[in-house]
């Protein structure tokens, strides 16, 4: 997951869920922009460098402050979207990462964007066995797979 | 999820798994986690209205070896009678 777009984060996540709930082993390799979805929304912790602190100003801290890739305009197409997704029961970003997590679907987060953004592991969210990896991990397990997508 | 509730058929009691309502991936994660303590060999029906459900109840049985004895597609509602492997 390369992307903090909130549109392709759903879709990212109806794919990793749906494929648990066929027993599928799913892990999801968060790097770059992606990391941000991995943080909690809390204050920023003591002893960063002014800049990786400008990092997390600007960037989205969890699945609540993230914008779309396409009609976002300004947040009032995410607030129109997330309107829709409620009256048509579709699940919420929130949602689909307590059904990853009740489902099985392992979290990795990569370890050279949370050190050049300048995030703390003790700055991500809790979520069972999330482990912090490289790009070696990563083609290990896709090694392994059938499936792999970048998003 | 607390939407399943048993049912008295003619030929068995078989177990209403009601996957009305919601839209994917969350027929098939709630229709996972309901199942899963389920006994081998037990039948249940599923009902979802999500048009998706049709092709993907298909695919999860063939992934997960569930046997889907009937599917019965209306505009309105998918219903499956699957058995759990045995």
């Amino acid at each position: 997951m390369f992307s903090n777009d909130l549109d392709k984060l759903l879709a990212a996540f109806s794919i990793a869920t749906g494929a648990a709930a066929c027993g599928l082993k799913v892990s999801m390799f968060f790097t770059f922009w992606g990391t941000t979805l991995l943080r909690r929304e809390a204050p920023q912790t003591a002893g960063k460098r002014l800049v990786e602190r400008m990092f997390g100003w600007m960037l989205p801290a969890g699945p609540r402050q993230l914008s779309l890739s396409r009609m976002h305009m300004g947040g009032l197409g995410r607030a129109l979207i997330g309107r829709e997704m409620r009256r048509k029961g579709i699940p919420a970003l929130t949602e689909m990462i307590e059904m990853a997590k009740a489902s099985g679907v392992e979290i990795l987060a990569c370890s050279m964007s949370m050190d050049l953004m300048g995030i703390r592991r003790e700055e991500l969210l809790d979520y069972p066995n999330l482990r912090i990896c490289g790009a070696t991990q990563f083609v290990d397990m896709a090694a392994d797979g059938n499936v792999t997508l970048f998003v | 999820m607390e939407t399943s509730q048993v049912v008295e058929t003619t030929q068995s009691t078989k177990r209403l798994i009601d996957l009305r309502g919601m839209k994917c991936p969350a027929p098939i994660v709630a229709l996972n986690n309901e199942t899963r303590q389920m006994a081998a060999g037990e039948l249940f029906e599923a009902v979802a209205d999500d048009p998706a459900f049709e092709l993907d109840v298909k695919a999860w049985c063939r992934r997960k070896g569930y046997e889907l004895l009937t599917l019965e597609v209306s505009p309105q509602e998918t219903r499956a009678v699957v058995r759990c492997p045995v």
